[in-house]
């Protein structure tokens, strides 16, 4: 079983994440891989455990810091890494950011085939959800995504997803993009050998040329979309806490039918 | 088609056959933006729903009759392709499954996405879409160049009527779907949670860890100010009450005019799908919980205290 994890770079949810010129000011000492890529990690790491026999790459797109993001992967078992860094990616948009992830999947592939490539179902900063999607389209392979049960074998993978209406179960032949929820595995903790081999551990390093990617076809230039403004929001204005002693829910009330919400 | 001059693309989220309320908030809108025409996929409309759709604007109403086919995000895709080819802006619902669906689109038609927005105009001839981001701490505005698709979150534009009602003639799309490599082998219809849909829900009440798995009280107050009832994951990770009440940002985003968390303590996963709600009341036992941060209101006190005094009070305000 060949599989490989996409985890992406994220600042720390509790930081005070900002935007720069558009786009996310990221930081190494405040970030680091995507809490929900922890789930599609553990998915890997468990169904090559189940198989016997295998290997997981991490995979990532971004800046020098976002080496961070595979390094963890590492500390949590994963056996290769690899970091597609280079300056022409900046400011990508989901199908420029799938497009570079495909090129990179594709030069893996080929050398030795993948079964799965496995995705978190949302980055904790972009949250558009769509990458896995797009990297399905782009990649022309199955999708199946929101998986909160995943099951391999036979060369076909079937996933049940959870949609408000109904439960889906959705089966397609490999290879397959599957993404994850955080309802599928309780993701485990790096242990401390793992966490000291992943120190040392070769990151393997891609540019847009390594993977033949024309470097006018992704980044800012390529974007569909541009961020055109971006500021911070107020915070709320005439704040009213009030300590219950007796009264807390008259003066609960008494707001709700003031602001005309009671 | 293509009578409607400057037509803007409206998909229409159906609810049990019926038309959803957050297609008519995008179909208001559309109208502030251009000619609203509705995009129908699945099972013939039936006259009620057709009659709405143009009460709010709807200049037509475009089906593709493929049925459960729906379902799979890329023919979704090509039938809304199929529909839309004289639109430059297509709206549809902020959820999950758009997601999937409007990504595909856009891989075949080079549109530019936003989702989760809150907002949309034209600026210049060319669309920006407005969103809050970073558990609403940031505004954001994104321009889309060309082709664009934007998912608007519910609760963001306030549905009402057009002046002049649109024609919603019915305009049949003929559509060659494309195969998909995957096959949907079960459908497990997922029993409706009773009352307003959470993510559309104009008041939503939830309880958290504090309510110690007792939501008699937090049901009781949505039920009185007519909301949905949502929880923490902690919550719902207990088993106290079902998955689809969960707000955060791996369960439902919620925008209602009014939020009241009761017995959650507001860690960052929960603010990400709550923090951009009208008005925020916290009720916790702890000063120091971070939902305070982020409260207009805030009572420091146990729910079990708080809660029961504040029906009473609204009950008694009404009866006057
Ligand atoms: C605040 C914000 C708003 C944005 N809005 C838009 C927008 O409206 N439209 C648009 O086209 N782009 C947008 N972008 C850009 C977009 O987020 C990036 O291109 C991103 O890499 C892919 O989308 P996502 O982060 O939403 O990923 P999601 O689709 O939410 O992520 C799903 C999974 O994809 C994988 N993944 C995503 N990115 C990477 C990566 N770089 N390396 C490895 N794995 C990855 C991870 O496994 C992740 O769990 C936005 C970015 C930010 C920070
Ligand atoms: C990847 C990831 C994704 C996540 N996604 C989500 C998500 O989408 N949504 C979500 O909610 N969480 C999510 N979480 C979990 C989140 O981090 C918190 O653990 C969770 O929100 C806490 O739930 P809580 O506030 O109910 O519980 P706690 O944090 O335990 O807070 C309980 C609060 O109740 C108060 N309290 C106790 N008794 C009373 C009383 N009688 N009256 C009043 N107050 C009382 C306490 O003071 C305390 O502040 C996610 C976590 C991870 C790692």
């Amino acid at each position: 079983m060949r599989i490989l994890v996409t985890v992406k770079f994220t600042p720390d949810l509790q930081s005070q994440r900002s935007f720069t010129d558009g786009t996310v000011t990221r930081t190494a000492d405040d970030g680091s891989m995507n809490e929900l890529d922890e789930n599609a990690v553990e998915a890997a790491l468990q169904l090559v455990e189940a198989a016997g026999e295998g290997e997981v790459y991490a995979l990532t797109v971004g800046g020098a810091d976002a080496v961070a993001a595979v390094r963890k992967a590492l500390q949590l078992g994963a056996n290769h890494a690899i970091h597609v860094n280079d300056d022409a990616v900046a400011g990508s948009d989901v199908f420029g950011t799938a497009a570079v992830l495909a090129a990179a999947i594709r030069k893996v592939h080929d050398e030795n085939p993948l079964d799965l490539v496995i995705t978190g179902m949302a980055a904790l900063d972009g949250l558009t959800s769509m990458l896995p999607t797009a990297l399905a389209a782009e990649l022309d392979w199955s999708q199946l995504t929101l998986a909160s049960s995943l099951e391999v074998g036979d060369g076909s993978a079937t996933i049940v997803r959870h949609l408000p209406d109904a439960h889906e179960t959705v089966t397609a032949p490999l290879p397959a993009v599957v993404s994850v929820t955080d309802e599928l595995n309780k993701p485990r903790y790096p242990n401390f050998k793992l966490i000291m081999a992943a120190r040392k551990a070769e990151v393997v390093q891609w540019s847009l040329a390594d993977l033949g990617v024309d470097a006018a076809t992704v980044g800012a230039g390529a974007s569909r979309t541009t961020v055109v403004d971006a500021s911070p929001r107020p915070p709320r204005a005439d704040q009213q806490i009030v300590t219950d002693t007796g009264e807390g829910g008259n003066a609960l009330a008494a707001f709700l039918i003031e602001k005309g919400l009671a | 088609m293509s009578t409607a001059d400057n037509p803007i693309a409206v998909l229409v989220e159906l609810r049990d056959g019926a038309v959803a309320r957050p297609t008519l908030e995008a179909l208001t809108l559309a109208r502030s933006l251009g000619t609203p025409v509705a995009v129908w996929l699945g099972t013939e409309p039936d006259a009620d729903a057709v009659a709405q759709l143009g009460e709010f604007g709807a200049a037509e109403v475009r089906v593709a009759a493929i049925g459960a086919e729906a379902r799979y995000p890329a023919k979704a895709a090509a039938a809304i392709a199929a529909a839309t080819e004289d639109s430059s802006l297509l709206l549809v619902v902020s959820t999950f499954l758009n997601k999937e669906i409007v990504t595909r689109l856009a891989v075949t038609t080079g549109a530019g996405v936003v989702v989760d927005a809150a907002g949309v105009e034209f600026v210049d001839g060319e669309v920006e879409a407005f969103q809050t981001v970073f558990a609403a701490t940031w505004n954001v505005r994104t321009r889309i160049a060309g082709k664009a698709i934007v998912g608007v979150r519910p609760n963001t534009t306030t549905a009402s009527a057009a002046e002049v009602p649109g024609a919603a003639s019915i305009v049949p799309i003929s559509v060659q779907l494309p195969a998909t490599r995957e096959t949907i082998t079960a459908v497990e219809p997922v029993a409706p949670i009773e009352g307003v849909p959470l993510a559309e829900a104009p008041v939503v009440v939830s309880g958290g860890r504090g309510t110690g798995g007792d939501y008699a009280l937090v049901t009781e107050l949505a039920e009185l100010l007519g909301g949905a009832v949502g929880a923490s994951r902690d919550a719902t990770d207990e088993g106290w009450i079902s998955h689809e009440h969960m707000v955060g940002q791996t369960g439902t985003t919620v925008t209602p005019a009014l939020y009241v968390a009761c017995g959650i303590s507001g860690a960052v996963h929960h603010r990400g799908g709550m923090q951009a709600s009208g008005t925020i009341v916290a009720i916790n036992m702890d000063p120091d919980a971070p939902i305070f941060e982020i409260c207009d209101f805030g009572v420091v006190g146990s729910l079990f205290d708080v809660l029961p005094q504040a029906i009473e009070a609204v009950k008694a305000h009404r009866a006057n």
